[in-house]
């Protein structure tokens, strides 16, 4: 069996299947030397020029950077940097158009260049075997090297594979029509091109070097043949000119006869592919440190004068090196970057050269008609001529792939293998009906991408939102829990025996006292006629004792809403107190009516003192349950109470309006006993009704008896109407207060 | 005689088979309802409500039990041809109550404005809003649906849905959307 190296050796090479013979043009500029590199006024370098992630921009706007300065970092694998063309200043880092199909915007560094081309110190390196593999490796990495070929796959990862090579293959086949960048480059650069490949020998040790090249460009054949005449294991390989065999899967069928299978890389078959000027830009990265800033761009087309090979620093705008080749004016002027096959038409001149940018092409409206043309789509119906199957080198179904891509048939398409088209364009330039075929896979091939996306976006909002629900009920069940857990715990510590349960029952209870207490006071208002400040008190002590057990939290609310009402009729009593004052003031005064008013006055500044000697009190009522204080103040305010109780008797006419100041001092007390039961709780609790009886005077018996029978009626709330007795006596306190100080005036 | 035989022989055979049919029908039990399971896989996962339903795989069960199809807004017509397909229903244009405009879109909150009230974090169905409370939130963008539930609750109106921008990795080669400037 002959052995794929003798079989090469001996010039015979497989066929890829299908093909084309597209018009050679290649005569425009291969016979012509790269012009030298020009700085343009601007330069225009996108930060993501390679399939991968854009790195990190080290520089800001202002900067000046020295030529070969890195311009971004990479931190992932997929990241390749970028660095400055020249020397000069960044003026801007924004979005700008980039060489893409889509002729869409991505972040760019505009350099305005000094036009001096200072260097950065750079590390020469003649003897690239002294350096270690990762040495070189990070070097190639450093240098922001991606392939130059077309798709830019950063380089690094491709020659730091650690399978087994057994063919390096270097693609210098150049199929597309138009394009020289590669001829020119091996005719004139083929010693450094060497050089490149002999470092890939260092990295990979593979068994064989392959040169396919083919046969169209003579003088490149020669020039590599001169440079590897001495070194066994590299061939080269000159390939009948069929185009697409520069297709990284053509040219290894060609080559090795291996087909690489669908979704498999080259590299598990054992074998890697770079281009030319990959290898050259290899050579110039780990040799003479200089970073992959320029590249070789074939700007060419019959609407240009001089049609050339140019040297282009990365970021040129395309316009600059359209004019360095006379690019003639003409009414339908089109550009399209990359060969006439596979590139796509630029939206306008101004976008930058990147480091796959192999050929600028500016046909005349003969050659190729600009597609933005309204004119220049003949597409008709496809008449089943099968050519672009007998074409297509990925031995796909053209036509088949067409209607499944018009029918949007995502399945069908996955079926039918769209993923393994190359997108060469040969099914469209066969096409007798002029069907854009490449473009509908395009299209259906980004519909899948995207389908894909929202696939996994969908299954990720999926899990989250199920996540979301089992979290909610699990926080639910969670309170609930807790909540049992508290209401059982309050439920133990009020059935024991301590002073705090007695005191924390006791808060429960004054709660509930003060509800009643409110709602008492509402009933009273409607009551105005018959009520007296005696009525007021029994009523509050009636309705305190049969205080029924209410669920906690309603009683809470309850307060509050009661304790808000409060607040509001004490400000209209308020209100009403003075209105009346003043009315009372107006008459002449009367013994039987100024009492009332002077009662009322002094009632209001009675009950600011009471306050603060609530307040002082304080402290000592909780430490001391039973302190001479409180009960000093119990029987001295208590005592007044008698008198207007007398005073109200006797004095019918002033019944009325006492009565009404009374109800407002009443209200006001009780807001002011409010502040004060909350603190004085466990005063409360202490305190009993026994101890407290003794001190009160014969006034204050009604108010005790009433709550005594209630008491002895109602066994189980004898506790809660110790509590309201408290209560009442503390509102009792304040009205007795402030006629305290009426009698002492009068 | 061959009368009851053949009675006897068929209803054995009965009786064997509606055993083996009620054995299967207990060991083979398909748990769930298949039909919504397929369904939601159909359904865009925003958890938007916009149909009516708390969330995709309800509307599903809804679906499948007989709801209109053409409820979902955010799949749009797509969906509603996927669904028609499944259930063998006809294609139906999407409800007029829902807004036509499905394109995808992100929910972004205006950090300067946001005063840490968590009605968003609470009302997002991904859990996709970061913050606490009287802390700024935002939004993890990768995670938003778009579902535009965080917007209403917001008392301060500090969040906004911006459409997804085209980039050259979401670009459709939608060759005609290309400005194209006249070289001279």
């Amino acid at each position: 069996m002959e052995s794929v190296i003798e079989r090469i050796k001996r010039g015979s090479f497989s066929q890829f299947h299908g093909g084309i013979h597209p018009p050679e043009q290649k005569f425009l500029t291969c016979s012509k030397p790269i012009a030298s590199a020009q700085i343009p006024e601007q330069l225009i370098i996108p930060i993501r020029q390679h399939i991968g992630q854009a790195g990190n921009v080290m520089v800001k706007v202002g900067d000046k950077v020295l030529k070969g300065q890195i311009l971004s970092d990479c931190d992932s694998p997929m990241s390749v940097p970028i660095h400055a063309p020249t020397s000069g200043t960044i003026t801007a880092i924004k979005s700008m158009a980039i060489p893409h199909p889509s002729g869409l915007s991505e972040a760019c560094i505009i350099l305005t260049p000094d036009g001096e081309d200072t260097w950065k110190q750079r590390h020469i390196c003649p003897d690239f075997h002294s350096l270690s593999k990762t040495q070189i490796l990070e070097k190639i990495a450093n240098a922001g090297i991606s392939g130059m070929g077309g798709a830019g796959f950063p380089t690094q990862v491709k020659v730091s594979t650690l399978a087994k090579i057994d063919y390096l293959i270097i693609n210098a086949a150049e199929c597309e029509p138009y394009i020289t960048a590669d001829d020119l480059l091996l005719q004139e650069h083929s010693p450094t091109i060497l050089d490149g490949i002999k470092i890939l020998d260092h990295l990979l040790t593979p068994k064989n070097i392959l040169i396919g090249i083919e046969e169209n460009k003579t003088k490149a054949i020669s020039a590599l043949k001169k440079a590897t005449a001495d070194i066994d294991h590299i061939d080269v390989c000159v390939i009948p000119t069929k185009y697409p065999s520069g297709g990284e899967k053509q040219l290894i069928q060609i080559l090795t006869g291996q087909e690489v299978p669908s979704g498999v890389l080259p590299s598990s078959l054992g074998i890697v592919m770079q281009n030319v000027a990959t290898c050259f830009a290899i050579a110039d990265a780990v040799i003479n440190d200089t970073p992959l800033i320029k590249r070789v761009v074939t700007v060419s087309g019959q609407a240009l004068e001089k049609p050339q090979n140019i040297w282009a620093l990365i970021g040129t705008p395309v316009g600059f090196l359209t004019d360095q080749c006379g690019y003639k004016n003409s009414q339908n002027r089109h550009l399209i970057m990359g060969g006439p096959m596979m590139g796509f038409s630029l939206p306008h001149d101004q976008v930058p050269v990147i480091k796959t940018t192999n050929c600028i092409l500016a046909p005349s409206e003969i050659e190729i008609a600009s597609p933005f043309s309204s004119t220049s789509s003949k597409e008709v119906e496809c008449i089943r001529c099968g050519q672009c199957a007998d074409v297509c080198p990925a031995q796909l179904l053209p036509q088949e792939l067409l209607w499944s891509a018009k029918a949007k048939d995502q399945a069908q398409l996955a079926k039918l293998n769209l993923f393994d088209c190359i997108e060469c364009g040969a099914c469209a330039y066969v096409c007798p009906s002029q069907i854009p075929l490449v473009h509908y896979y395009r299209v259906a091939k980004a519909e899948i991408r995207q389908q894909k996306l929202l696939d996994i976006k969908a299954e990720k909002a999926k899990v989250r939102f199920e996540a979301r629900k089992q979290r909610l009920e699990r926080e639910k069940v969670a309170r609930v829990e807790k909540h049992k857990k508290a209401a059982e715990a309050r439920k133990a510590r009020m059935n024991t025996d301590t002073s705090a349960a007695k005191s924390e029952k006791s808060a429960v209870a004054d709660a509930l006292a003060r509800v009643k207490a409110k709602k008492a006071q509402a009933s009273l208002k409607q009551n105005t006629a018959e009520g007296s400040v005696t009525s007021t008190v029994e009523m509050t002590a009636e309705s305190v004792v049969p205080v029924a057990p209410v669920d906690e939290s309603k009683s809470q609310v309850a307060n509050a809403i009661a304790r808000a009402k409060a607040k509001k009729i004490a400000q209209k009593n308020q209100a009403q107190i003075e209105s009346l004052d003043t009315l009372q003031n107006n008459e002449s005064l009367s013994s039987s009516q100024a009492a009332p008013v002077v009662i009322d006055k002094k009632a209001k500044v009675d009950v600011a003192i009471a306050k603060a000697k609530a307040n002082e009190n304080k402290p000592q009522a909780e430490t001391i349950s039973d302190s001479p204080n409180a009960q000093v103040d119990a029987t001295t305010k208590a005592l007044p109470l008698e008198i207007v109780n007398l005073a109200s008797d006797s004095d019918d006419k002033a019944t009325q309006a006492l009565n009404k100041k009374a109800k407002v001092a009443a209200a006001i007390a009780k807001a002011k006993a409010k502040a004060k039961a909350k603190t004085a709780a466990n005063l409360a609790a202490e305190t009993s009704f026994d101890r407290a009886e003794p001190s009160t005077t014969p006034a204050n018996i009604d108010v005790m008896q009433d709550s005594n029978t209630a008491a002895q009626a109602d066994i189980a709330a004898t506790k809660k109407a110790r509590v309201a007795a408290v209560v009442a006596k503390a509102k009792a306190k304040k009205l007795a207060a402030s006629s305290n100080k009426s009698t002492t005036s009068e | 005689m061959n009368t009851i035989i053949a009675i006897l022989v068929l209803g054995v055979l009965a009786a064997l088979f509606g055993a083996l049919l009620g054995f299967a029908s207990v060991r083979f039990k398909v748990q769930g309802d298949p039909l919504a399971e397929q369904l939601d896989a159909l359904l865009p996962q925003t958890q938007c409500g916009q149909c009516g339903y708390p969330g995709c795989k309800p509307y599903a069960e809804a679906v499948a039990n007989g709801e209109a199809i053409n409820k979902c807004a955010p799949g749009g017509e797509d969906t509603i041809k996927k669904i028609a397909d499944l259930m063998g229903v006809e294609v139906q244009p999407l409800d007029e109550n829902h807004e036509a405009d499905n394109s995808p879109k992100v929910a972004f909150i205006i950090e300067e404005d946001c005063i840490g009230c968590t009605k968003c974090i609470q009302a997002c169905p991904v859990d996709a809003i970061i913050g606490t409370t009287k802390q700024m939130h935002t939004i993890i963008a990768d995670e938003c649906t778009g579902c535009d539930l965080c917007v209403a609750p917001c008392p301060v109106d500090c969040i906004e849905m911006i459409s997804v921008a085209t980039t050259t990795q979401n670009w459709q080669w939608d060759l005609d959307s290309i400005p194209v400037v006249q070289i001279n």
